[in-house]
């Protein structure tokens, strides 16, 4: 993006080796969707369906999620695609970024996903970026789907994942990504209100919904010029 | 049942990560716009961490995951790798209910 131009070769290898390190500690969590989605109801091939067609964690989980608690399958399906939305809003923001068109941005469409995201947003150049989300989103990808079968299979034999403390993994994990972008004060205000705000709805609303509504803040936030809010 | 929600959310979930990619670039260059996408992701990460640390189902609670965030903030505070970040987080979970 900027006329720095082309990222050094250490970059490229430093981009990469970043990547894969994000891949490995993500994919390998997908061994807890698939004992959770077993748990749930859902068949070993469902399970595994879900991991391929769908590949957007958050929203897997929301799905098998409302499925366990008892709700209707649809209405699962919808709570998945209200948090897949988050998706389209990183697309817009990579869009220009990684600069891909026709039949790449198809491919390129279904690795879009919060880390593939993180991993890009911060180059510099389209090169940089590619390279980010690519390593990324296929490390994620084939790990992913390995770690979800080897899940579901292993269903209950493996015990509650809580015992490993996995539950609290997947939230250092999404701090871990949070954590760069924490910069300037205005972004940790930001931060701090959509906890508070997603925490509150958390009692009322369901499963999925107080992530929806934490977002909507940043719509009111992002209408004020940033200096009103940095002072 | 269950096989047509995971057909329609998953293809749904897809058009919806193409959408992103397919806007114009020119929408990005309304300051309003750039300001909000560049949002959009702390909004929704915080919202997460929240949620996955803070809640179990529809309660509030505070148990060891909180703990384990600490740990995380501590590590992450040192600039330690994302790998140990995780995985050190979670064994502060395990240690902790194993006490």
């Amino acid at each position: 993006m900027s006329p720095e131009a082309d990222a050094p070769l250490e970059d490229r290898r430093a981009i990469v080796r970043d990547s894969l390190g994000v891949g490995l500690a993500t994919g390998t969590y997908a061994i807890s969707f698939g004992a959770v989605s077993v748990a749930a109801g859902l068949s070993v091939p469902q399970t595994c369906a879900l991991s391929l067609l769908m590949f957007t964690g958050a929203s897997q989980f929301a799905l098998v999620g409302v499925i366990a608690s008892g709700g209707a399958p649809l209405s699962g399906a919808l709570t998945a695609l209200l948090l897949g939305t988050r998706n389209t809003l990183y697309g817009l923001r990579l869009a220009p970024l990684l600069a891909w068109t026709g039949r790449r941005r198809l491919g390129a469409a279904h690795l879009l996903i919060d880390e593939s995201t993180a991993m890009a947003v911060t180059r510099r150049t389209t090169e940089g970026a590619r390279v980010g989300f690519l390593t990324t989103g296929a490390s994620i990808f084939v790990l992913w789907n390995v770690f979800t079968l080897l899940g579901a299979i292993g269903g209950t034999a493996i015990g509650d994942p809580r015992t490993y403390g996995l539950d609290a993994a997947v939230g250092a994990a999404f701090l871990a990504l949070l954590w760069p972008r924490l910069q300037q004060r205005h972004t940790v205000l930001v931060a701090l209100l959509a906890a508070a705000v997603a925490l509150g709805m958390v009692p009322v609303t369901a499963a999925g919904i107080p992530v929806l509504v934490a977002g909507g803040v940043v719509l009111l936030v992002g209408l004020f010029p940033r200096s009103a809010v940095d002072r | 049942m269950t096989w047509v929600a995971i057909v329609v959310a998953g293809v749904g979930c897809y058009l919806l990560k193409l959408a992103g990619l397919s806007v114009p670039a020119r929408v990005l260059e309304r300051p309003v716009v750039a300001r909000v996408a560049d949002l959009i992701p702390v909004a929704l990460l915080a919202a997460l961490v929240a949620i996955q640390v803070f809640t179990t189902g529809q309660a509030l609670v505070l148990d060891a995951r909180a703990l384990a965030l600490s740990a995380a903030v501590a590590l992450l505070a040192l600039r330690a790798p994302f790998l140990v970040v995780v995985f050190g987080s979670a064994a502060v979970a395990a240690l902790v209910r194993l006490i």
